[in-house]
């Protein structure tokens, strides 16, 4: 029983219901709970709840959802959750970039269910939110103390919208000055895709570095690039490539020269925690992904928080409200008069705030330091044990060591049996391994894919994910077909590539499919 | 080994459709390369070549993309000319293709590449996959033109067409890939340079004409393409930042290429694909212009000279817009330069630095250092612009 000594490969195969979509298990009238009529006298106080509504705010015919009893809903979702392959579920190394570390469950717990959390309102006055601010209050010093830097908000719901926080500081932070002639934002190509497209939304034009032949952003570039209309540089480091510059402060020397402000992308700052901080390569703003460096989980865009700080000059800028505190209360304080106003109702996802003040508590500055370290010697052992698989192969700075993640390569592999990479990352489901994330766009390392074992994960861990790497690279030479086949123990087997890329035969709501399905409607659906 | 599962379902991904492919090989393509000939073209090199002991090698790459090619053979038919024209190199790796014509054993030329096309042509293609340089991709160009997705496996000695694959193996690949449904067309280079001029050491490169060729978007990954624009995205936003910038008091020298002719489109100027076009106010002032109408032109108003990224090797001056010569360039000022490239096509220059050859090496050197070029709408990235020494 159980995983093979020998290879480490487990026998594998996904759970498969094949599941209807809920609103095809309606059946009329049935119901999950009957709502008893409300006692004569509330009906007397209330009437019949209804009829005060004001009838423009009525709707004139019920809602289409779908009609169900208890246990079949139950039945029905427990189905499709054995059907997920999600991080609680995998060895999920695979997400490089995107660090998913195990996030505690007792932070789940006290976020989800301790009534100082659950029961708050935030409308509620300040008096009686003491609990919350001081903790957004500490986090925040917490985060100053890991960077370096003089103030946080935690106002942004996600990394781009840090990045776009930190973008509209900076067009204010020119505007005051009296310098409007700064239009351009440089970035770099392997920096997250984010770090251009979100001050593009704030109204910039963007300058992209190529990488030069070490997988540095080209600094002659970024010379030839500066001017007196460059409003700032937007960097991750380590990039994508999971290669540290070593020589980032002469880039941003070289921004501060030009007048341009220095924003650093540390979404993902796993690989530095206790080592290296923003303030000391000179940085004057940067942003942490709670949601990725301190474990609070991604939860699919809706929780997630990406915690802007800079230095104090700018402090004046950040959103509104941030947490104060005079000794004895904790306050919303004054809204600033240059604060570039609110970027998210009230103050965020304090759940979040929660679970990242609790992490941070449960391993203190020591662990933090030994979380970065851990994940440094993870990556790097990984990368040992991958380079030797025949196909794989590692494009940038192969005689360095590497920070906390790598994007490695197929292209051998590829060259040699036709097998890519996204062949190999659908075979991995057949040994259940969620599929790995390959690479932002455009691909520059062909044929990439891109991995991040964060501290979470053990030397077996790691071991039994190399030996299924191992044996993909061993079937791509001997049967390529099968790999290319892949999956083939998983709910769904082979996706036909195209149709991800044809908006008309995919539909993401029920009454789209319904349309494009009607009889007569144009597309391939009906 | 496990054996491989049946596909479930109703053959998705799959295509039942048996397609026509057909196959050409130029065998004598690559011949001049390996004896010092700098390429194969005409009877007196070839003759030349063989008497240095230059032995055909176009046959073990077309088998090499072949080889690819078999892992489909039961959803194709496979069309090709007699012997070492495409049917030796079919059996070779166990298939049976249809032959058709006829050839002089060990003597085609040119000749029989065109003929063997158009007849080809006549069966209905899905894809014509043809073997050489870009000799054979002048000629397939010649005889096909844009009627018939055409795909080159290098073998010639000058590979400076953007039709081939970048090595035999991969071109099989891409042509799977294409016959599978997952690639799109896109029209492709087909350049050729005068192999004479070549030999006494000047590159004269001319852009023929497009095939169109199958796209394999290597740099972009094809499943979960959230956020990827696709190729006609790309050019209407770099030709709306350039039209954006435009200066209604300056011209505009519009030069050759599939980027700047959508500049040219947007504003509704019916471009010219392989010559200069002329552009005042958004306005058409003279189209397809020599070198002394553009001089004549320049002498007269400031210019900005809007250039794509001609083939696969980088050249955005000298191959192709010769137009533009040395005299024009320098009225108009090197900093008064706009290129234009997808980024996806930056990238796929795998780090090497854009290319000029004016003709005139000074230029050139003023030309090197780092050019901001046009990727999107407000949207740039520095490229190097390489010098004559480090090519």
């Amino acid at each position: 029983m159980g995983r093979d000594p020998s290879t480490l490969l487990r026998k594998y195969h996904q759970a498969k219901w094949d599941e209807p979509i809920i609103v095809e298990m309606s059946v009329p009238g049935e119901r999950g709970i009957l709502v008893r009529q409300a006692e004569q006298e509330v009906r007397e106080a209330v009437g019949d709840g209804v009829s005060s509504i004001p009838g423009n705010l009525r709707r004139s015919t019920p809602p289409a959802l779908p009609e169900i009893n208890q246990v079949r809903v139950l039945r029905h979702f427990l189905h499709l959750s054995q059907e997920t392959m999600g991080t609680d579920v995998t060895i999920d190394i695979s997400q490089g970039t995107c660090t998913m570390k195990y996030s505690p469950k007792v932070q789940e717990h006290i976020a989800s269910r301790h009534p100082g959390m659950v029961e708050l309102h935030p409308l509620q006055p300040e008096s009686s939110l003491q609990g919350l601010l001081e903790i957004i209050y500490r986090l925040d010093h917490f985060l100053r103390e890991i960077s370096g830097l003089d103030r946080f908000t935690f106002q942004p719901g996600g990394g781009a919208q840090g990045v776009y926080t930190g973008a509209s500081m900076i067009r204010a932070y020119h505007a005051q000055r009296g310098d409007t002639n700064r239009s351009e934002v440089i970035t770099t190509m392997f920096s997250h895709p984010c770090d251009s497209a979100a001050p593009a939304t704030a109204g910039f034009k963007i300058v992209t570095l190529m990488p030069d032949e070490m997988g540095y952003p080209d600094v002659d570039a970024l010379r030839a690039a500066l001017s007196d209309k460059t409003a700032a540089i937007f960097v991750t480091n380590p990039e994508d490539t999971g290669v540290y510059n070593p020589k980032i402060d002469h880039y941003v020397r070289a921004a501060h020269e030009a007048g341009a402000l220095c924003y650093y992308d540390q979404a993902n700052a796993n690989g530095m925690l206790g080592v290296a901080r923003a303030k000391e390569a000179g940085f004057d703003l940067c942003h942490f992904n709670l949601h990725k460096t301190f474990s609070v989980p991604h939860q699919c865009m809706g929780g997630s928080v990406g915690a802007v700080g800079c230095r104090e000059e700018l402090a004046r800028f950040l959103p509104t409200p941030g947490v104060t505190f005079d000794g004895q209360q904790y306050s919303f304080g004054d809204a600033a008069a240059e604060s570039i106003g609110k970027v998210r109702s009230f103050f965020g996802n304090p759940q979040s705030l929660l679970k990242a003040y609790a992490w941070i508590m449960q391993l203190g500055a020591d662990g933090l330091r030994e979380a970065a370290e851990c994940s440094v010697l993870n990556n790097n052992y990984l990368e040992k044990k991958l380079k030797e698989i025949p196909g794989i192969s590692v494009h940038y700075s192969t005689d360095r060591r590497k920070l906390e993640q790598i994007r490695y390569s197929w292209e051998q592999l590829y060259q040699d049996t036709g097998v890519g990479t996204e062949d190999v990352m659908r075979r991995m489901a057949d040994y259940g391994l969620q599929h790995y994330w390959m690479s932002h766009h455009p691909w520059i390392v062909p044929q990439p894919f891109t991995l991040e074992p964060c501290e979470s994960y053990s030397k077996d861990d790691l071991d039994e994910y190399a030996a299924v790497l191992r044996q993909i690279s061993k079937e791509a030479y001997e049967n390529p077909e099968l790999v290319k086949t892949a999956p083939h123990h998983q709910v769904v087997h082979k996706v036909p590539e195209p149709s991800i890329d044809e908006p008309e035969r995919i539909a993401v709501t029920w009454r789209q499919y319904l349309k494009k399905k009607a009889p007569g409607a144009a597309g391939p659906l009906s | 080994m496990a054996a491989v599962p049946e596909e479930k379902g109703a053959g998705r991904g799959r295509t039942a459709v048996v397609k026509k492919v057909g196959l050409l090989v130029n065998p004598v393509a690559g011949m001049g390369g390996a004896v010092g000939l700098k390429g194969s073209d005409g009877a007196a090199i070839l003759r030349e070549a063989r008497l240095r002991g230059a032995v055909p090698h176009a046959p073990r790459r077309v088998v090499q993309a072949l080889r690819a090619i078999s892992r489909i053979k039961d959803q194709i038919q496979l069309i090709t000319c007699p012997h070492e024209m495409g049917e030796d190199e079919a059996r070779t790796c166990g298939l049976v293709p249809q032959v058709i014509g006829s050839i002089t054993r060990g003597a085609t030329t040119a000749e029989d590449t065109l003929r063997g096309a158009g007849q080809l042509e006549q069966l209905g293609l899905d894809l014509l996959l043809f073997a050489g340089g870009d000799g054979t991709a002048r000629d397939i160009y010649h005889a096909v033109g844009q009627r018939v997705p055409a795909l080159g496996i290098p073998a010639g000695v000058k590979i400076h067409s953007a039709v081939f694959g970048v090595t035999p193996r991969h071109a099989g690949e891409v042509a799977v890939r294409f016959l599978e449904g997952k690639l799109a067309l896109q029209e492709a280079e087909v350049m050729d340079i005068d192999e004479d001029a070549f030999r006494r050491g000047t590159v004269s490169a001319s852009l023929l004409g497009y095939l169109r060729s199958p796209r394999d978007r290597k740099f972009v990954q094809s499943v979960k393409s959230g956020g990827t624009a696709g190729e006609q995205e790309v050019l209407l936003s770099i030709a709306a930042d350039t039209i954006e910038q435009m200066d209604p008091a300056r011209l505009y020298l519009v030069g050759p290429g599939t980027t700047t002719r959508a500049v040219l489109e947007q504003l509704g100027i019916p471009a010219t694909l392989l010559g200069v076009d002329v552009v005042l106010d958004k306005r058409l002032v003279a189209g397809d212009v020599n070198e002394k109408q553009l001089q004549q032109l320049v002498d007269r108003r400031p210019a900005t000279i809007v250039l794509s990224v001609i083939g696969g090797q980088g050249y955005i001056l000298g191959r192709g817009n010769q137009q533009l010569s040395p005299a024009v360039l320098t009225t108009v000022g090197t900093e008064n330069l706009v290129v234009l490239a997808s980024q996806e096509k930056l990238v796929s220059l795998a780090g090497k630095p854009l290319l000029v050859d004016t003709g005139d090496e000074e230029l050139d050197r003023t030309l090197c250092g780092y050019l901001k070029v046009t990727t999107g709408f407000r949207e740039y990235s520095m490229v190097k612009v390489g010098c004559q020494e480090n090519r």
